[in-house]
């Protein structure tokens, strides 16, 4: 039964019970990723009735060209750049934190989960008054502290902070349950022989604790990055469906939007989206062969048994 | 060692005194979202801010739910996010228990395929699906909403780590008592791994009901918005009276934070899986 050979009847019964999972994702994932790359090549396109009249480079030289673009890739980095190590250290710490405490710490992992599951649309609207110049919460409190106001949505200076800001508050405690299933895969071992060895907190936790967390560590890198590319409906929430004051919250997917729905012009929008894929296939490799490269997972106890 | 004794005591409230400071951080803006709800716009826009209103009014609630047709926003999002969950969690337990458990020719080819589509940004996929959808006339219909999500690799993906967490004596076990691989998908294999389907169903339910982006597009009748379009066409038409704002934000956000607080083990059970698995 185990190491026979595939029989039709096995192999159709497999294709079966797969088939309608099949069907959907062919026609609206692999099809949609082949027809992505063709219609980046459009440059005539009705796109009611699905001909082409016209294909070339034309949209990627466009959107190149376009400061629009441009600004949106800027954007989307110093978003990315901004947002994800200050998610990441802020969640390692308080995960560390939350692993560490005895009592109440299943109740705190819920509080600190809670943003994750409410609408970004919605939260991100609270966000807008809390932010608002005049009377919101944000300034209030910057004004207990001797603080001057800050123009928090209608000044191109802040608007990316408040977006970041935003974005850190609403990701951290999907990281911080991702980090403390990494703490909890442990072996409390290393930790009892670094404590032997006699290693102080801090050594235990950069030389024991980092290394073995590591893996975890690269994935919540990764899947914050990607998602980080991707931000949308904060922007379009908090801007009021704008991309911020003089288009400092013009991120990638907002140009694909704007592109695709305000212009209409689904060439250039697919062409953005393949830009968009691309920088985020370089992103995850090179975050890939970094953590191949520096595979602390494995024997890194030895270093503080050695001595 | 008394002295150890009392700093490891003072590092402990130290974590507390810093663990419930980030607590407040992520609590304020619900706190803040029902506190203006309950107050009065003159009240709301008071500064210094006042925290707890002279007398709680419900009225922006009431108001909120008048000025734009939320009943039928939640209807809505509650009918899309049901039949979207429904559908999809039937196609992903048939799928994942076909990689899982049976032989067939081609399942590693295919599995591969389909993991790598799971790297693809789902931004990408919305322009050429708005285009297969026009061709079928389906914009701008419940359809829209629901039949590109009925069917999602990443579900299939995560049950199938619960499928395969079931040892396959069992299955064989099953077979040599006569039992169809149907009968044992669904009377052994499912509810064995109850916790792992209902963790993937509320991800997908949570996913669902917060779609932005793509209901964004593909519906401009008012009629079949969700609530999340909803709110957006409400703050931007209605102009901003801040307690009825965050009344209908109260909206969008109170049915998903009670289900979690109901069903957190579950949810965050399947969020730590997901992320030991990468």
């Amino acid at each position: 039964m185990i190491n026979q050979k595939i029989t039709w009847k096995e192999s159709i019964k497999g294709w079966l019970f797969v088939l309608p999972m099949l069907i959907g994702v062919t026609v609206f994932s692999l099809y949609p990723i082949v027809k992505s790359f063709l219609m980046s090549t459009y440059t005539d396109y009705d796109f009611i009735n699905d001909v082409v009249y016209k294909k070339g480079i034309a949209n990627f030289q466009y959107i190149f060209q376009d400061p629009n673009f441009i600004t949106a890739i800027k954007n989307t980095l110093i978003f990315v750049i901004g947002a994800v190590p200050i998610t990441i250290i802020l969640s390692l710490f308080f995960a560390v934190l939350l692993f560490n405490i005895k009592k109440l710490a299943g109740f705190f992992r819920t509080i600190y989960f809670l943003p994750f599951v409410t609408s970004t649309i919605a939260i991100s609207m609270v966000w807008t008054w809390i932010f608002n110049s005049r009377s919101g919460l944000a300034n209030y409190f910057l004004g207990l502290l001797g603080i001057n106001p800050i123009d928090w949505l209608n000044s191109p200076k802040y608007a990316m902070l408040t977006l970041i800001i935003i974005s850190v508050w609403k990701g951290l405690g999907f990281n911080i349950i991702l980090l403390l299933a990494g703490l909890g895969n442990i072996d409390k071992r290393y930790k009892e022989a670094a404590t032997i060895d006699g290693a102080n907190a801090w050594q235990t936790f950069f030389h024991v604790i980092l290394p073995q967390l590591s893996p975890t560590l690269v994935f919540v890198f990764i899947n914050s990055i990607i998602g980080h590319f991707k931000v949308f409906d904060e922007i379009f929430a908090v801007f009021g469906g704008q991309p911020g004051p003089s288009k400092s919250a013009l991120t990638m997917v907002f140009y694909i939007y704007q592109q695709f729905w305000a212009s209409n012009n689904y060439g250039r929008a697919a062409a953005a989206s393949v830009i968009l894929f691309a920088m985020i296939m370089v992103v995850t490799v090179i975050q890939w062969q970094i953590a191949k490269k520096f595979d602390f997972s494995r024997p890194t106890k030895v270093r503080t048994n050695k001595k | 060692m008394n002295n150890k004794k009392r700093s490891i005591k003072l590092s402990t409230i130290f974590s507390y005194i810093i663990i419930i400071l980030g607590a407040i951080t992520m609590l304020i803006p619900f706190i803040w979202m029902i506190d203006t709800s309950l107050k009065t716009q003159s009240e709301a826009i008071k500064t210094p801010p006042i925290w707890i209103p002279e007398q709680l009014r419900f009225d922006s609630y009431i108001n909120a739910w008048k000025a734009a047709p939320f009943a039928t926003y939640l209807v809505n999002s509650v009918f899309v996010t049901l039949t979207t969950t429904a559908l999809q969690l039937l196609t992903s337990i048939m799928a994942a228990f076909g990689f899982a458990k049976l032989r067939f020719k081609g399942k590693g080819l295919l599995f591969g395929i389909l993991l790598a589509t799971m790297m693809v940004p789902g931004e990408m996929l919305i322009i050429p699906n708005f285009v297969t959808l026009s061709k079928f006339h389906l914009i701008n219909t419940y359809g829209a909403l629901i039949i590109p999500w009925i069917a999602s690799f990443f579900s299939v993906f995560a049950l199938r780590q619960a499928f395969l967490s079931v040892p396959n004596t069992i299955y064989y076990s099953s077979k040599i008592d006569g039992a169809s691989d149907w009968r044992f998908l669904w009377k052994v294999l499912v509810p064995m791994s109850k916790s792992s389907i209902v963790a993937i169903t509320m991800l997908q339910v949570i996913g669902s009901w917060n779609s932005f982006m793509w209901p964004l597009i593909v519906i401009n009748d008012d009629k079949l918005r969700t609530l999340p379009v909803g709110l957006q066409a409400f703050m931007t038409e209605t102009g901003i009276q801040y307690p009825e704002l965050m009344a209908a934000t109260a909206f969008v956000i109170a049915p998903m934070a009670i289900l979690y607080l109901f069903l957190q083990k579950y949810i965050i059970a399947g969020v730590s899986r997901s992320g030991l698995k990468g």
